[in-house]
């Protein structure tokens, strides 16, 4: 059997604004299997939170799912009409969000906010379903689970409140959790608790993770593979070890080089030089090439195609495949 | 010297100069609703204005009018022959005359009221501004307290208290509104107090009401000018609602809103046209000055340009 | 919440003196008491024996604190035209301005929110972009000319409904309502109706810029990743959101509709006090004009605390701080 809990194959999600299209996921391919952590990675406007509205159905006019196939344990996504993509999420697809202030809505309270999750999938009664809510509120440790459940989400703190959400998202046991950004809000210290709590969490229910994010040092601690995308498109993808320890694409190896480490102290930090393109009309190529210190004129023509190589799919016609100095 | 060689090839590339009221006729002109109402309002006014010379008839001499006239249907023919386009009244006036005039009293008192309003809310509320402390506090007190009653009841209030008549109706006209200004006023002079020509102004140790006056003064014009026109609409709505409920302006300056309430009576037994016709005019003339305003809004409103 | 209460009560108590004050100088100093109050062809030994009468030979500040202590104790005077106490014929009236209104609230509610429901969730339809149209002609048209057009419609051209006055009436609670019977409610629509249309109109906008300015927030977003229905997401997640600043307005607003009764009575012959003063103004019957603006002031400042106890009700964030 298929072990992969999903297979995103060709997707292209573009926004038909008045300014022009923006193609802010430009055929993108990757899978997650069952258990296993993707780390999504890219700069602010790369399009990550673009690929998880996509795969859980969310993408709103003027953006439109234009190609590819979202195949989720073997159903492609795309071929669900809304109410049988709404069966799914919350249910076997769930999210957490970036801002936990933001999340909750601020007049309800937290016990009618999960129970309305659980009676929305499963047809149990009111006190079952308040039942499953408290155990998910202490299974992310929240203490007192019971008094919680009758509070509003302001009198929560900013990290009880993403363990909240996180509680929600894990009411129905999802195949998949897509988590964008939940912690780049939070302090570091609960940032720390968060992540151990997730990684536990979905290794105990099997659950497959994608973790969008911008932070590489949280990715090298929580994923097991890896996707890099920049201007919309992924330029490479493999397992952690592989990419980070030895990136091959210019972007990649530019963003690790840019994160500050203990070993390089008192080395100038580098970085990449040039700003992220506009994503409406982006001009045909590779979207690097202005920023690329190996670009050439072959970038300018197409596109590259993705290939695999050393153990990972890549995206550019010059990779540093020769030994780093 | 080396440079007096360059001016002239920037001043070649930059477009023709475009002066800021040229750009505010252009960007009001974008929407064509707004520049129809702007000319049925230059319409209005100007109907207002040449009545006598532009009606069939003086709807208050008495020697024109024949009873025998009295609610006549439109389109019927005068005994000299000229047709009552739109029917008379029970006096035998003809109803287009008698709106031609009676736009004329509800476009002064409308517009009259809302510029005296204007002045001294505009005054007040950059006092309050400049002054700050006790005086703003006492002022900005005095416009809450006016602006939590409905603008009807204050008007009704006074009129109770004064009796009927023109001055009096634009004297209660002038309390309902000035609130408006002065709040709108207020919080342009705020904004406006922390720019930096007001600092240098200030540099300049220029008597305060110079600065005031003078310097700020033209710059919180825009929002001023937006409400201003709003508050003209408001006015000849609640002058035209205070005459249709007899308070207003007396029978011998009868308002459109005095027209309306003549008619009101005829209207159950189906002669509409009495109360009709000049609850046309004001509509058109209200809607025509809202639209005005509305577009006056969008333009001037900073927070909105592009 | 208790000290919060009781502030609101001081407030409300000055806010009340404040008014007894201006209507005092506005009926006594301003207006002259003598020509509203003694009929013009009196003569002068009838006068001046008013003129004792009434007091208006004492100190400014002795006839207010006499024109207190009264109204303090209920009594605002006598009708001059009804020869009845002024209180008692306002208290007569209020039932019939106070169904109006509270209908013409209910009215505002019921269409205002779906409507507003509806331009806001399809702000690009024909239907949503028609609604937002009409409802500037329900704020800029005079009201009393939509009035006298309904009438000309519905009762002359059409006949479908009475024109005038209230109609047949049943008791409840000992006093007369029309809204308990068919026909009352027959007479009540057109004015009820055209009473609610600057509020409707107004309730309809908030709801619209209230859709608008939710639906793109994260908490939509993530109810809807939830899976729940899309009603429930509309009805349940965002409209108790915007329940918070319509119930706050609509509450203001019942003072204003209170008040504005005044322009509504007058055109469908409503006997509630909007009428009664219109009539009393004309006939310069004081007592009845202070009576009504005394009580009018006192409905607006209970409709204010109320509509503060309900907001902190609604909206729980300002429910902890009051707590705490």
């Amino acid at each position: 059997m298929n072990d992969l809990t999903l297979e995103v194959q060709g997707l292209s999600t573009h926004f038909f604004t008045r300014a022009g299209v923006v193609k802010a996921v430009d055929d993108i391919s990757f899978s997650v299997a069952r258990g296993r952590v993707l780390g999504l990675v890219g700069e602010s406007g790369s399009g990550k939170s673009v690929t998880g509205f996509s795969v859980i159905g969310l993408v709103d006019p003027p953006g439109r799912i234009t190609s590819g196939k979202i195949l989720f344990r073997g159903r492609d996504l795309t071929k669900l009409d809304e109410r049988e993509q709404r069966d799914l999420r919350g249910n076997r697809i769930a999210m957490i969000f970036q801002d936990p202030m933001m999340t909750l809505n601020p007049v309800l309270r937290i016990d009618t906010q999960m129970i309305e999750t659980v009676l929305a999938h499963d047809s149990v009664s009111r006190e079952v379903a308040r039942q499953r809510s408290r155990d998910a509120l202490g299974m992310v440790g929240i203490p007192s689970p019971e008094e919680r459940l009758t509070s509003y989400p302001h009198q929560f703190s900013g990290g009880m409140r993403q363990r909240v959400a996180i509680a929600i998202a894990l009411l129905h046991r999802p195949d998949l959790i897509i988590a964008d950004e939940p912690t780049t809000a939070l302090d570091v210290t609960i940032q720390a608790q968060i992540l151990a709590e997730v990684q536990r969490l979905a290794r105990e229910v099997g659950t497959a993770l994608i973790w969008i994010t911008h932070d590489l040092s949280v990715i090298a601690g929580l994923a097991d593979d890896i996707a890099v995308m920049y201007a919309g498109r992924i330029v490479e993808t493999g397992s952690v070890e592989a990419v980070l320890d030895r990136p091959l694409h210019p972007y990649t190896h530019g963003l690790i080089g840019s994160v500050p480490s203990r070993n390089a102290r008192g080395s100038r930090l580098r970085q990449i030089p040039g700003m992220t393109p506009s994503l409406l009309n982006l001009p045909a190529g590779c979207a690097f090439r202005s920023r690329c210190p190996r670009a050439d004129a072959a970038c300018a023509a197409d596109p590259p195609d993705s290939f695999p190589v050393e153990g990972r799919t890549l995206r550019c016609f010059h990779p540093q495949l020769e030994m780093m100095a | 010297m080396s440079e007096s060689a360059l001016p002239e090839e920037p001043a070649a590339v930059l477009p023709p100069q475009e002066t800021p009221f040229a750009r505010f006729v252009s960007e009001y002109a974008e929407s064509p609703v707004a520049v129809v109402s702007f000319i049925a309002v230059v319409l209005i006014v100007a109907i207002a204005l040449f009545a006598p010379w532009l009606s069939p008839q003086n709807p208050y001499d008495l020697a024109q009018l024949d009873i025998m006239d009295g609610r006549l249907p439109p389109g019927a023919k005068s005994p000299e022959g000229w047709t009552f386009w739109l029917g008379t009244d029970d006096q035998g006036r003809d109803m287009l005359s008698g709106i031609m005039y009676g736009l004329r009293i509800s476009l002064s008192v409308g517009v009259g009221s809302a510029m005296i309003a204007c002045v001294i809310g505009t005054a007040l509320g950059l006092i309050a501004a400049f002054a700050g402390g006790k005086l703003d506090g006492g002022i900005m007190r005095l416009v809450d307290l006016q602006l939590s009653f409905p603008a009807i009841l204050v008007a009704l209030m006074i009129l109770a208290f004064l009796g009927k008549g023109v001055m009096n109706v634009m004297l209660a006209l002038v309390i309902v509104e000035w609130a408006r200004f002065a709040r709108t006023a207020r919080s342009a002079a705020l904004v406006e107090a922390r720019r930096e020509y007001m600092e240098a102004a200030r540099c300049l140790a220029l008597p305060k009401w110079r600065l005031v006056f003078r310097h700020m003064l033209p710059n919180c014009m825009p929002p001023i000018i937006v409400i201003g026109t709003i508050l003209v609409a408001r006015a000849i709505t609640l002058e035209a609602t205070l005459s249709f409920l007899g308070l207003g302006v007396p029978i011998t300056e009868p308002s459109l809103g005095l027209l309306i309430a003549n008619g009101y009576q005829y209207m159950l037994s189906g002669k509409y046209w009495i109360s009709f016709y000049p609850g046309i005019a004001l509509l058109v003339t209200i809607m025509a000055i809202n639209l005005v305003g509305d577009q006056l809004r969008d333009v001037l409103n900073p927070r909105l340009k592009r | 919440m208790t000290t919060w209460m009781l502030r609101r009560l001081i407030q409300a108590v000055f806010v009340m003196l404040a008014m007894t004050v201006i209507v005092f100088i506005g009926v006594n100093v301003i207006g002259d008491p003598i020509e509203i109050l003694i009929s013009p062809d009196a003569d002068q030994a009838e006068r001046a024996r008013a003129v004792a009468a009434l007091g208006l030979d004492k100190p400014l500040w002795e006839q207010y604190w006499k024109f207190l202590m009264g109204a303090l104790q209920g009594d605002l005077g006598r009708s001059f035209v009804f020869n009845e106490p002024a209180l008692k014929l306002i208290a007569q009236r209020m039932p019939a301005t106070l169904e109006l209104a509270m209908t013409a609230v209910i009215l505002s509610v019921v269409l205002g929110i779906p409507l507003g429901l509806y331009a806001g969730l399809r702000p690009n339809s024909i239907g949503g972009r028609t609604i937002m149209g009409a409802s500037i002609l329900g704020f800029s048209l005079p009201s009393f000319w939509i009035g006298l057009m309904l009438i000309m419609v519905f009762a002359v051209q059409l006949g479908w409904l009475p024109s005038t006055g209230r109609g047949q009436t049943a008791e409840l609670f000992g006093v007369q309502w029309s809204f308990l019977t068919a026909n009352g409610l027959a007479h009540m629509a057109m004015p009820a109706l055209n009473l609610a249309l600057g509020n409707i109109a107004l309730v309809l906008r908030l709801t619209r810029a209230g859709v608008r300015e939710n639906l793109p927030m994260d908490y939509v977003k993530f109810a809807r990743a939830k899976g729940i229905s899309p009603s429930r997401v509309v009805f349940v997640h965002v409209l108790k959101n915007i329940m918070i600043p319509i119930v706050t307005v609509v509450g203001l607003e019942i003072g204003g509709l209170i008040a504005f009764a005044v322009v509504t009575e007058s055109v469908f012959a409503w006997p509630g006090m909007g009428k009664l003063i219109i009539d009393s103004i004309n006939v310069l019957d004081r007592p009845v004009i202070v009576a009504y603006l005394m009580m009018i002031v006192l409905l607006f400042i209970v409709i204010n605390l109320i509509v503060d106890l309900l907001y902190t009700v609604l909206d729980p964030r300002v429910r902890l701080e009051t707590k705490e």
